[in-house]
């Protein structure tokens, strides 16, 4: 879909936009940054300056310590990072497996297997929480990070974007690796996989930050501090029921999205190719 | 090549690789699929008494439950509030960082960077904004003399609130798409199109806007999922109310499971989002990609 020649193209032949629609354009951009700048504003200023916006106004770290002190984010933190691991280690593994196996072998009824397997674009793991839920306790699940992680290992889109790429690569390279005697580990590891290394980069940006981000389920399976990923560790601690101050809230707001929005600044072009690469199907 | 052995062998071992992620979409994906539609012709058993089968009765009391109805009516409104809304501004901007444009990259991080957040956060930072007395759209309007509304509290405004929130949060998701594929669209079509003097807008209309419309479909298949399957921020900013009036399926299901303890008739609502999906996944496979084979 993006061809890198049609694109510097149509950059280089791109029509100048009329004032007026430039105006346009950056007023959008404004409406839709400003939330979160005032998450900032509202997070590095006394609570005071909420809805006051002086440009001298004092400028302080208090919130964030605030917040650090009121939940345990350093722990929320762990989790996070544990779980994202932990799910994206598992999808590469298992999504590659299955991913081979659809591209590659003579399995009897494959097209009506990945039809099954595509099932899962459409219905996700916590649209089905009620019986997800009675399933991991049923499998002493619940409340731990294995419990969150685990009903998105065998990702449908993993399983589909690893077998269309594996597809792509040509016979002629695998028919060498065996001629020198691999057997399928070997063909799978030394051929397919280091061939499809751009797919896992925009798999893997796509499943982390869906992961970071993932609610509903965690909050379902997840009763204490040792299992809570941020998200729910926030959405607890900035229910409105607390009472805890906005600054703070907004403090702690901030905590909680940094990793992935420093990471998303830095490397824009590759989230953003990742995504669009991702969402092709 | 045609050696029957080699080729069993390639199936057991083709098997073999299928068989983890088999056992994980079995019991993640489909058992919880088929025990949902067994659970919904059951009545709870209380206490420790077993369960109950009542046949369809679960349906009957659906079709009676005004809430429902209420929450289905929601969730409807919530898709058409929030899909052609978040298109067309996704479509706009795609536009505007397609041509040239002074500081095009920082106009495209700000309207892309809603997408990276958490839904919980997002809400968070819109809670700021709604909050009754001291939000600061209130303020803003008392400010010029204006009392604003309730905007979360308000039955009338809720809902409305809560799709302003989605489209922020979309647009910029749908975006890319549309920048990918305007991207792909070979520039001298437009010039062949000045050249016959074709105004901009017509141009839009008679040869982008077609052009894109692959992408149109898939964005809106993408919408139509998250439609029925992201209440994360309702957690926040409403928890379904005032009285249910931004209740949306999904929370509803997560309300009577896990609030109310009705786990079948949890199960009967979930089959109603089953059928919802089981309609966009029949439209996506069958009508807009039927040639599509997935080879």
């Amino acid at each position: 879909m993006t061809a890198p020649t049609a694109a510097a193209a149509s950059r280089r032949f791109a029509a100048r936009l009329p004032r007026l629609e430039t105006l346009a354009a950056w007023l959008l951009a404004i409406v839709w940054i400003f939330p979160l700048l005032y998450a900032v504003w509202a997070a590095f200023h006394p609570s005071e300056f909420m809805v006051r916006f002086d440009l001298l106004a004092p400028l302080t770290l208090a919130n964030f310590l605030d917040a650090w002190e009121q939940a345990p984010f350093a722990r929320y933190y762990l989790n996070t990072f544990l779980l994202v691991t932990g799910i994206v280690a598992g999808q590469f593994v298992v999504c590659t497996l299955a991913g081979f196996a659809f591209a590659r072998f003579p399995i009897p009824g494959k097209d009506f297997l990945f039809m099954l397997v595509l099932l899962q674009l459409f219905v996700f793991p916590e649209v089905l929480i009620v019986e997800n839920y009675r399933i991991a306790s049923a499998l002493g699940l619940v409340d731990t990070i294995t419990g969150i992680g685990l009903p998105y290992v065998a990702s449908a889109f993993g399983i589909f974007l690893l077998r269309q790429t594996f597809k792509t690569i040509p016979r002629e390279l695998e028919d060498a690796a065996r001629i020198e005697g691999c057997g399928w580990m070997a063909v799978l590891l030394k051929v397919y996989v280091p061939l499809a290394k751009p797919t896992y980069l925009a798999y893997g940006l796509v499943s982390i930050s869906h992961h970071w981000n993932n609610f509903l389920w965690p909050l379902v399976v997840t009763n204490s501090v040792e299992s809570r990923p941020l998200t729910v560790g926030l959405g607890i601690f900035s229910a409105p029921e607390t009472g805890v101050n906005w600054a703070t809230i907004s403090a702690a707001t901030l905590l909680s999205i940094a990793p992935l929005l420093v990471a998303f600044l830095l490397f824009q072009r590759q989230f953003v190719q990742s995504f669009l690469r991702a969402g092709i199907r | 090549m045609a050696n029957p052995t080699t080729d069993r062998r390639m199936q057991v071992y083709g098997a073999l690789l299928l068989l983890p992620a088999a056992v994980l979409l079995g019991t993640f994906a489909y058992l919880p699929i088929v025990a949902t539609l067994i659970n919904s012709l059951f009545l709870p058993g209380f206490r420790d008494a077993p369960t109950e089968f009542v046949g369809l009765e679960n349906y009957a009391l659906l079709l009676e439950d005004s809430t429902f109805w209420q929450v289905a009516r929601n969730n409807l409104f919530y898709a058409l509030g929030t899909i052609p809304t978040s298109i067309a501004i996704a479509l706009g901007m795609a536009l505007f960082v397609n041509g040239r444009l002074p500081g095009r990259g920082l106009v495209r991080m700000a309207y892309f960077t809603p997408t990276v957040l958490p839904m919980i956060a997002a809400a968070n930072i819109w809670m700021f904004f709604y909050a009754p007395q001291i939000g600061l759209f209130n303020h803003l309007l008392g400010a010029i003399g204006i009392s604003g509304p309730n905007w979360l509290g308000d039955p009338t405004v809720a809902l409305t609130s809560v799709i302003v929130m989605t489209v922020w949060k979309e647009a910029g998701f749908f975006m890319i798409f549309y920048l990918a594929a305007l991207q792909s669209i070979p520039p001298e079509l437009e010039e062949a199109a000045s050249l016959e003097g074709t105004g901009r807008w017509s141009y839009f209309w008679r040869v982008t806007f077609p052009l894109l419309m692959p992408t149109t479909l898939f964005v809106l298949i993408n919408a139509l999922i998250n439609a029925v399957r992201v209440v994360d921020h309702l957690f926040i900013l409403t928890k379904g109310g005032p009285n249910n009036a931004t209740n949306l399926l999904l929370y509803y299901v997560y309300e009577n499971a896990f609030s109310f303890f009705d786990r079948t008739y949890a199960a009967t609502i979930t089959v109603v989002i089953l059928l919802v999906l089981a309609v966009v996944a029949t439209i996506k496979f069958r009508v807009l990609d039927p040639r599509t084979h997935y080879q």
